[in-house]
C-alpha cells in the first residue's frame, strides 16, 4: 500500500430494497476497507436510494472498491468524488450546557460558525450546525469550554457540482479501470 | 390410522409437462415449473418441515431428486454438476440446520466461481425475526458467501426470483446464489407467470468488453518480450478457451504454465506446456516464472498458494491480466496492462494480430531448468517394497489413458494428482482449490456423476477428508451410482503432518488418524471395497473396480510419511522452494524416496 492513502469520498446509488445497506457494510467489512462514515437516505427517484461512503484507501485499493461495489447486484452506479468538485455537508447537532449569563456569548460564537440555536431550555441550549467536518470540530471545540452534555453528527453526505448523472448513464456505467 | 398406498402413476417427462401459465399454482409447484424451466433434471437436497410442501409438490414434477445424507454434501453435488456440466447446480435444504450445513459448501462453490443456486426453506414469514423453530437468517448468513441472495415472502415473486438466481449464478463470473423461501409463501397460490427473456437487472454487469488500448498494449508487449510465460487458471475452462488459447501458443510459442483449477485447460501433453505453478508446482516453472519478463495471466486471481511473497514475485516481469472479474485487477499483484474481458473472446482477439518470434534462448533455459531436476520415470523407479502414492496415482494415469474425471478431496493426494495425473481436457479435475473443502470429493464426485453419465470417475481422496463425507457412499448406494474412489490412505492427516515435519519440529499435534477398515466400510453399504498394500497390485484393483457396476471404494495403503516435493512455504518467495530428496546419495540410489523431481516421465 502506498503513500497515496488518503481520504476518499465515494457516491453509490442503490436500488433501495431491503438489505442493501448490509450488503454494502458487509463488503467493506470483508474485505478490510476502513471505512469513517457512511450515510444512506432516499433520493428524488422513487426506489433509488443514495449512499456517501467515506473511507481511507490509496489509489488502487480506490478503484478496487468501485469494482467490488459494482458487483453487487443492486448496486447502480459508484462515483468516485474525491477529485471532482463537490459539496461536502455533515450535520450536527449539539447540546451545550447554557446559563443565563453566557447564554447571548454562546448565541454570537453561533453566529460565527453560522450555526443555529434550535432549543433553548433553562439550562442548554441545541444547536445545529452543518457543514464540512473541520468547521463541526471548530464550532465543538469552542463549546466545550462550557460544557457539552450530548452531540450527535452525521456522516458526510456529498453532491458533485454541475449536472446529475442520467439514468441512462447510469445503467451503462462502469468501473473507471474499464471506463 | 394406515396410509393407503400411493396410486402408480405415469412418470411425468418435460415433454408430457403441461404448459401451465397462467394458471393458480402453489408457490411450491412455481418452485418446479421454475426449475424445470431453468433446464434442471436434476437437483439433490434433504427435506425438513419448512421445505416439506416443495417437496410435496415435487413429485409432479420430471426432476430427480437425489436425497443426500448431509445438506453439505447437497451443496458440493451441485458444484460438482455445475463444475462438470457448466450448467448451473441446484442444492435444496430446510431451514435453520439444514440450510447452515449447505454453508462450507457455498463458501467453496463462491472461491471456486462455480454456479450453483441453493433453495432453502424458510419459516413462515409473520414469524422471521421471532426465533421461531428451525429459524436461522440464512440471508444474512450467506451475504458475504454467495454472488447473491434472496428473501423470498410471496409466492408470486417465487418465479421471477429463481429466474433472476439462475440468471446471476451463470453468467458473468460464476458463483453460488441462496434463494430462502418462506413456508406460507410455499403454500399461497397465484397466477404462475414466467418471462422467457433474459431478466433485466438494472446493476448488474457480467460481461465487459476489453478496451482497444489495452488490447494494442498487450499485443505490443507480447512482441518485446525476451521471456514471455502465459498462465491459464480456471477462467480459460469456464469460458471454453482451450482452443482459443491452443491458437494463440501455437501463434506465439510461448510456454504456459497452468494453475491447479487451470489443470486441463491446455493439454499436459502439449509441448508448450510446463505444468503447475505454485506452492507446490513444479521447481522449473516457478523458476522460469521468477525469471520471465512478461507474464500473460489468462483467468487466473495470483492467489497466495500461487505467488508466494509477493514483495519478490516475478519482479522483472511486465504483466498482462486477462480477466473478467474487474475487481481482481491489481488485487494481490500490480499489473502494467488490464485486460477486462471472456478470455477466449480476448484470446480471440489478441492472437491474429501476434507474429512468432523465435525466442530460443528462454526456451532452452527452461529446458536447461527441467534438466536440473532427475528424471521422474515413475513407471520404472523401484518401489523398494513400498507403495507410494505417486505410484498409485501414476499407474491410475497410465491404466485409465488419461481419460478419467478425476474428482480429489483436499491435502497431499489432491497436490500429487495434480503433480502425476496429466491431463489433456478441460473440466477433466475437479478440485476445491480457494476454500480446500475437505470432504469435498466424494459429494462433488456424485454431482459430475449426473452430469457425465458415460465417463470414467476416480475420487481420488485422503483418509482423513474422506471421512468428513463418507456418509454420502449411502447415496451412491441409494443411488445405485458408479464412482471409483482411491483413497490414499497413509493413516495421517498428511498435509498436516508434512507442515508438522518441515515447520513444527516434526510434533504430530492431532495428525495421526484412526480409520474404520474402508474395505468393510463399503461392504457395509452394499458397495465393493478393495485393498492394496503393494505397487504389484495396483493395476489389478483398478481393473477390478473398473469392472465392477457399482461404486468402488479401494484402500490403497501408501507410505505413511511421505511428503509433497517441492514446496515453496507459505509466504516465501517463490523460487525459494523446498526440494525433492536428491536422487543419489553417495553415489547409491536414495532409499528413503525414490520419487524425484523431473521434467520428464512418459
Ligand atoms: C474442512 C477442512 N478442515 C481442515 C482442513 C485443513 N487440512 C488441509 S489438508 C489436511 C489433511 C488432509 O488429510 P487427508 O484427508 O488424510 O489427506 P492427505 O493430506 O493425507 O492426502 C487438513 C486437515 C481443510 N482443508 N478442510
Amino acid at each position: 500500500m502506498s503513500a497515496d492513502v488518503h481520504k476518499r469520498t465515494f457516491v453509490v446509488w442503490v436500488e433501495d430494497q431491503p438489505g442493501v445497506l448490509n450488503r454494502v457494510a458487509s463488503l467493506f467489512r470483508r474485505r478490510a476497507y476502513n471505512i469513517e462514515s457512511l450515510n444512506v437516505g432516499q433520493t428524488h427517484e422513487p426506489g433509488v436510494s443514495r449512499m456517501t461512503v467515506v473511507c481511507h484507501a490509496d489509489s488502487d485499493t480506490a478503484k478496487r472498491i468501485e469494482a467490488n461495489l459494482y458487483k453487487l447486484v443492486n448496486v447502480l452506479e459508484v462515483d468516485d468524488i474525491t477529485h471532482k468538485a463537490s459539496l461536502i455537508r455533515d450535520l450536527a447537532l449539539i447540546k451545550v450546557r447554557a446559563t443565563s449569563d453566557n447564554r447571548e456569548q454562546i448565541v454570537r460564537l453561533c453566529e460565527v460558525f453560522r450555526a443555529r440555536v434550535v432549543d433553548v431550555g433553562p439550562e442548554n441550549l441545541v444547536i445545529e450546525i452543518t457543514g464540512a467536518p473541520g468547521k463541526i470540530k471548530g464550532l465543538v471545540t469552542v463549546l466545550e469550554e462550557y460544557g457539552i452534555e450530548e452531540m450527535v453528527q452525521s456522516g458526510a453526505i456529498a453532491l458533485t457540482r454541475g449536472v446529475e448523472p442520467s439514468m441512462t448513464r447510469r445503467n451503462n456505467s462502469r468501473p473507471t479501470l474499464v471506463a | 390410522m394406515t396410509a393407503s398406498p400411493p396410486e402408480p402413476q405415469a412418470p411425468i417427462t418435460r415433454e408430457s409437462m403441461p404448459d401451465r401459465r397462467g394458471e393458480s399454482l402453489t408457490g411450491s409447484q412455481i418452485i418446479w415449473e421454475s426449475l424445470v424451466r431453468e433446464g434442471v433434471t436434476v437437483c439433490f437436497g434433504y427435506p425438513g418441515g419448512a421445505i416439506m410442501p416443495a417437496y410435496d409438490a415435487m413429485l409432479q414434477y420430471p426432476v430427480h431428486h437425489v436425497l443426500v445424507r448431509h445438506e453439505q454434501g447437497a451443496a458440493h453435488m451441485a458444484d460438482g454438476y455445475a463444475r462438470v456440466s457448466g450448467e448451473v447446480g441446484v442444492a435444496v435444504a430446510t431451514s435453520g440446520p439444514g440450510a447452515t450445513n449447505l454453508v462450507t459448501g457455498i463458501a467453496t462453490a463462491m472461491l471456486d466461481s462455480s454456479p450453483i443456486v441453493c433453495i432453502t426453506g424458510q419459516v413462515p414469514a409473520h414469524l422471521l425475526g421471532s426465533d421461531a423453530f428451525q429459524e436461522t437468517d440464512i440471508t444474512g448468513v450467506t451475504l458475504p458467501i454467495t454472488k447473491h441472495n434472496y428473501l423470498v415472502t410471496r409466492a408470486a415473486d417465487i418465479a421471477p426470483t429463481i429466474r433472476e438466481a439462475f440468471y446471476i449464478a451463470r453468467s458473468g463470473r460464476p458463483g453460488p446464489v441462496l434463494v430462502d423461501i418462506t413456508k406460507n409463501a410455499l403454500q399461497e397460490s397465484c397466477e404462475f407467470v414466467w418471462a422467457d427473456e433474459e431478466p433485466t437487472l438494472p446493476g448488474y454487469r457480467p460481461t465487459y468488453t476489453p478496451l482497444p488500448a489495452h488490447i494494442a498494449e498487450a499485443i505490443a508487449l507480447v512482441h518485446k518480450a525476451k521471456r514471455p510465460i502465459l498462465f491459464c487458471g480456471q477462467g480459460v475452462i469456464k469460458s471454453g478457451a482451450s482452443d482459443a488459447l491452443k491458437a494463440f501458443v501455437e501463434a506465439t510459442d510461448i510456454p504456459v504454465a497452468c494453475t491447479l483449477l487451470g489443470l486441463g485447460g491446455f493439454p499436459a501433453s502439449h509441448p508448450r506446456n510446463l505444468g503447475m505453478m505454485g506452492m507446490h508446482g513444479e521447481a522449473w516453472v516457478n523458476t522460469a516464472i521468477q525469471e520471465a519478463d512478461l507474464i500473460i495471466a489468462a483467468g487466473m486471481r495470483f492467489d497466495d498458494r500461487v505467488t508466494g511473497n509477493l514483495k519478490t514475485y516475478a519482479t522483472g516481469a511486465r504483466k498482462i491480466h486477462i480477466e473478467l472479474d474487474p475487481s481482481e485487477i491489481n488485487k494481490n499483484v500490480k499489473v502494467d496492462v488490464p485486460i477486462i474481458g471472456d478470455v477466449r473472446e480476448v484470446l480471440g482477439e489478441l492472437t491474429p494480430h501476434l507474429q512468432k518470434v523465435e525466442r530460443p534462448n528462454w526456451l532452452a533455459r527452461i529446458s536447461e531448468l527441467k534438466g536440473d531436476s532427475a528424471v521422474r520415470d515413475i513407471k520404472h523407479l523401484p518401489d523398494l517394497g513400498k507403495l507410494y502414492a505417486a505410484h498409485v496415482i501414476h499407474d491410475l494415469w497410465r491404466l485409465t489413458d488419461g481419460k478419467a474425471l478425476v474428482v480429489t478431496d483436499v491435502g497431499q493426494h489432491q497436490m500429487w494428482e495434480a503433480q502425476y495425473y496429466h491431463h489433456e481436457q478441460p473440466s477433466t479435475l475437479v478440485t476445491s482449490g480457494g476454500l480446500g473443502t475437505m470432504g469435498f470429493g466424494l459429494p462433488a464426485a456424485i454431482g459430475a456423476r449426473f452430469a457425465r453419465p458415460d465417463d470414467n470417475i476416480w475420487v481420488i481422496a485422503g483418509d482423513g477428508g474422506f471421512q468428513m463425507t463418507a456418509c454420502e457412499l449411502s447415496t451412491c448406494a441409494q443411488e445405485k451410482l458408479k464412482v471409483n474412489i482411491a483413497i490414499i490412505n497413509n493413516g495421517y492427516l498428511g498435509m498436516v503432518r508434512q507442515w508438522q515435519q518441515f515447520f513444527y519440529g516434526g510434533r504430530y499435534a492431532a495428525t495421526p488418524i484412526v480409520s474404520p477398515d474402508f474395505v468393510k466400510l463399503a461392504e457395509a453399504h452394499g458397495l465393493k471395497g478393495l485393498r492394496v498394500t503393494s505397487r504389484a497390485d495396483v493395476a489389478a484393483a483398478v481393473r477390478e473396480a473398473e469392472a465392477h457396476p457399482g461404486t468402488v471404494v479401494i484402500d490403497f495403503r501408501v507410505e505413511q510419511e511421505d511428503a509433497v516435493y517441492p514446496m515453496v512455504p507459505a509466504g516465501a518467495d517463490l523460487h525459494d522452494m523446498i526440494k525433492r530428496p536428491a536422487r543419489q546419495v553417495d553415489g547409491k540410489p536414495a532409499v528413503h524416496n525414490p520419487i524425484f523431481e523431473t521434467g520428464e516421465d512418459r
